[in-house]
């Protein structure tokens, strides 16, 4: 027993030197490149998909009324608020007259005169027509001259003439104040419609230019979304399908609409198709106008098909393609793919069957030459 | 013959292994700095990897995307496409922040990727968990890295992005986790101000008098829509047809839309000999002074193990023990130091500092040879010193001379 603290000693220090050996040996073998790669597989499954498009869009009023005045003018007073429901016909507010009461005074007295004057043409006319006739049956007993007859034959017509311009100018005076009368109507800013006051642009005293808005009214029961969709995520976009419209204030509260038409007309330049969703039932209480609001779109289900985890699609070089695992060993298939949800899900067209093992998740890269080490989740992944 | 180093080594072996694995974790040390390195040049290298281009089209005269800004029109990717020799072109945005997700707030880069599916250049190519973005909008893929779940809602800007799906070594070339979301979002993102200075931006333009016409009201609406659009993109990613010169496609880019095009190995040259220049030259400085250092406290250690057994190596001497029989004791002593300093280097280096480091560690096995052949050539020459010391000695000292 002589040996024994030397073998102590032995034991003691291969006691610390082998697991610091064998623990060399692991680190070398499963850390770095030279690790397999865990992955999580799954097989082709057939999947019937209902494909959904996601846009977003703002709510807008399908009818906006800009109302203001059709000729320059100063603002006299606005009799409506923002916020205000207003029946169709209420007066909203007024243009000041400035000159045009007076204008109409004007015409008036002008109409007078022309009836004054139309009068007297008249009287002239009579008059002439006496003498006229007078000096035609003169003519017939010789007791005239041709040329005094033909003289009071031409005043006649002068006089009808006269009769005639009169007339007209009267016409013209009346004409002239309708106008006038029309535009002091037009003073009022009158409500075409029942709505909603949205906007008072001006106030009294402001000098307003044709065509300048006073007041902005919507029609609320008509609010629809605008909706833009990426055009490579719009195909199916379909008049009348059902939509689910999530808006801004109110996140994760589903209200149910349908599209009412599909724009004919793309945005060339975001590369959107365009959509105008309407609501089922108009939400209570009214979203705000111009409201960001997310649509998305159920199209109808498709026939069972192969389909993947999109997460399974990778790309070698220009090719995608997908991992295929084959007794253990990857081999990277092209594949075809068809019509995405938006679930995660995509189908497949060409290069694989239902029940062929797939690589869905992988800690790294692929190449052929990986080994794989098969997980039923990537270790360091909170769940 | 009986091993007189393995003998001595085991009169004092738990100061031998401490001794040893005290120098282990400075080789340690050493290794990670050299995987700190590698890991630099790997992000930048994932970087470009992950972007899955060819080429990137990016602004005239400019170094970008990744090492320099730049921005260029979000339709010229069309005009590309239809360049001979062009399979896929995509539009690409970067732009690191900070991307709040309750409480806090990680660094990132957000990448805006173009609509489309997997595959398309500049999207994640693998996941680890999730799916990849199916919406147009508001949905994220991130990298682990950035510690975010499935489910959480992240807050880039004014938006709230859903994370749908998770990746790995997605980063930038600062090792900054990346996120990634629909182009159309990062455009926004990269471009949308705080509501304050839109709002000011708008009063500053109502009153600029050539802005804000009285004859001519939709005027200002018009110029203000205008003004808050951002019809710009960093780069465009291309893939090139099988079959077509790389450098021939990229001339003809260059040529014909005067835009200036890196092929994947110039990208490389300006992430690893440009953007990370300065901190590969720092790191490559405490490398070397950590290899000094560390040959030199080898060296100390053999030198005061040599001395602490002065006597006993006297006594060999005067026993007619012969010079070789002594340098083989110094040196097997010391080449076995280095060896458990190395083994003990190496573990602690994998299992403990670089899973916790914050930034990646790349340790290569090449890296870890090197390492090996240095540490056993550091023994080999530090022990030398305390040969010579061992040879001086008069054996006349083992009688207390």
């Amino acid at each position: 027993m002589k040996n024994l603290p030397v073998q102590k000693r032995t034991l003691a220090l291969a006691a610390v030197m082998i697991p610091l050996l064998v623990l060399f040996i692991y680190v070398a073998l499963r850390s770095g490149p030279l690790a397999p790669v865990p992955v999580v597989l799954a097989n082709v499954e057939n999947k019937k998909l209902s494909p959904a498009l996601f846009g977003i869009g703002i709510v807008e009023a399908r009818y906006t009324y800009k109302i203001g005045p059709t000729f320059a003018g100063r603002v006299e007073q606005v009799n409506v608020q923002v916020g205000d429901h207003v029946k169709a016909g209420q007066v909203l507010g007024a243009m000041d007259p400035v000159d045009i009461d007076k204008r109409i005074q004007a015409q008036t007295a002008a109409i007078k005169r022309a009836k004054a004057q139309l009068d007297e043409a008249q009287v002239r006319k009579n008059y002439a027509q006496t003498w006229a006739k007078r000096y035609a049956e003169l003519l017939k007993s010789r007791s005239t001259s041709e040329e005094m007859a033909a003289t009071k034959q031409q005043e006649l017509l002068f006089a009808e003439a006269g009769l005639e311009a009169a007339r007209e100018e009267l016409t013209r005076f009346s004409a002239e104040r309708d106008a006038l009368v029309a535009q002091y109507d037009n003073l009022s800013l009158v409500a075409p419609v029942d709505g909603l006051v949205v906007s008072r642009d001006a106030e009294t005293g402001t000098t307003m230019i044709a065509g300048q808005t006073v007041v902005e009214m919507i029609d609320p029961n008509t609010l629809w979304v605008n909706v833009r969709f990426d055009q490579i995520r719009s195909r199916g976009l379909a008049k009348g399908l059902s939509a689910k419209i999530t808006l801004r204030s109110r996140t994760g509260e589903l209200v149910a609409g349908r599209i009412l038409r599909v724009e004919p007309l793309a945005d060339a330049v975001t590369e959107e198709a365009l959509a105008k969703v309407v609501f089922d039932q108009t939400p209570d209480p009214l979203p705000s106008i111009g409201e960001l609001a997310e649509v998305t779109i159920t199209l109808p289900t498709l026939p069972e098909t192969p389909a993947v985890p999109n997460a399974a699609v990778r790309h070698m070089g220009t090719k995608v393609g997908i991992w295929r695992v084959i007794n253990g060993n990857l081999s990277f298939t092209p594949v075809t793919l068809g019509i995405a949800d938006i679930e995660g899900y995509v189908q497949i067209r060409e290069g694989l069957k239902v029940n062929d093992q797939i690589v869905v998740y992988s800690a790294n890269a692929l190449t052929e030459r990986s080994r794989i080490h098969v997980v039923d989740h990537i270790p360091g992944v909170t769940r | 013959m009986i091993n007189l180093a393995g003998r001595d080594i085991l009169h004092s072996w738990g100061r031998f292994i401490f001794t040893g694995m005290g120098l282990g974790l400075l080789i340690g040390v050493t290794l990670s700095m050299a995987g700190i390195y590698r890991g630099m040049v790997d992000d930048a290298k994932v970087l470009l990897d992950n972007s899955g281009a060819d080429l990137w089209v990016v602004q005239k005269d400019t170094l970008g995307p990744y090492a320099e800004p730049s921005s260029i029109y979000d339709d010229i990717w069309r005009s590309i496409r239809t360049m001979p020799g062009v399979a896929k072109a995509a539009n690409v945005t970067y732009l690191t922040m900070q991307v709040r997700q309750g409480e806090r707030d990680v660094r990132a880069m957000v990448t805006g990727i173009t609509a489309g599916g997997p595959g398309t250049p500049g999207w994640p190519p693998y996941l680890v968990i999730g799916r990849q973005i199916t919406r147009g909008h508001y949905e994220a893929v991130a990298d682990v890295a950035a510690g975010f779940k499935l489910g959480d809602r992240l807050n880039i800007r004014r938006n709230l992005y859903t994370v749908v799906g998770l990746t790995r070594r997605m980063v930038s070339s600062n090792g900054d986790p990346m996120v990634f979301i629909p182009l159309k979002d990062a455009q926004e993102a990269q471009f949308l101000k705080d509501n304050d200075a839109i709002r000011q931006q708008r009063r500053r333009t109502a009153e600029d008098p050539d802005f804000n016409r009285p004859q001519m009201s939709g005027l200002l609406d018009v110029v203000i829509a205008s003004q808050s659009k951002n019809p710009y993109v960093n780069a465009v990613l291309v893939q090139i047809k099988s079959g077509h010169a790389v450098e021939k496609v990229a001339e003809e880019i260059r040529r014909w839309k005067r835009l200036t095009v890196y092929t994947r190995s110039q990208m490389e040259e300006i992430l690893v000999g440009k953007l990370i220049a300065t901190s590969a030259k720092q790191i490559a400085m405490f490398l070397i002074i950590l290899s000094i250092v560390s040959s030199a406290i080898v060296a100390f250690i053999i030198y005061t193990l040599t001395l602490g057994k002065i006597r006993e190596i006297a006594v060999l001497k005067l026993i007619g023990t012969k010079n070789q029989t002594i340098v083989s004791l110094i040196m097997q002593q010391s080449i076995a130091l280095g060896l458990i300093g190395f083994v003990v280097g190496k573990i602690s280096a994998t299992l403990l500092m670089a899973p916790v480091f914050p930034k990646y560690v790349l340790l290569q096995p090449i890296d870890s040879v090197i390492g090996f052949v240095a540490v056993i050539l550091i023994c080999v020459f530090s022990s030398i010193i305390a040969i010579r010391a061992a040879l001086k000695v008069d054996p006349a000292e083992a009688i207390g001379g």
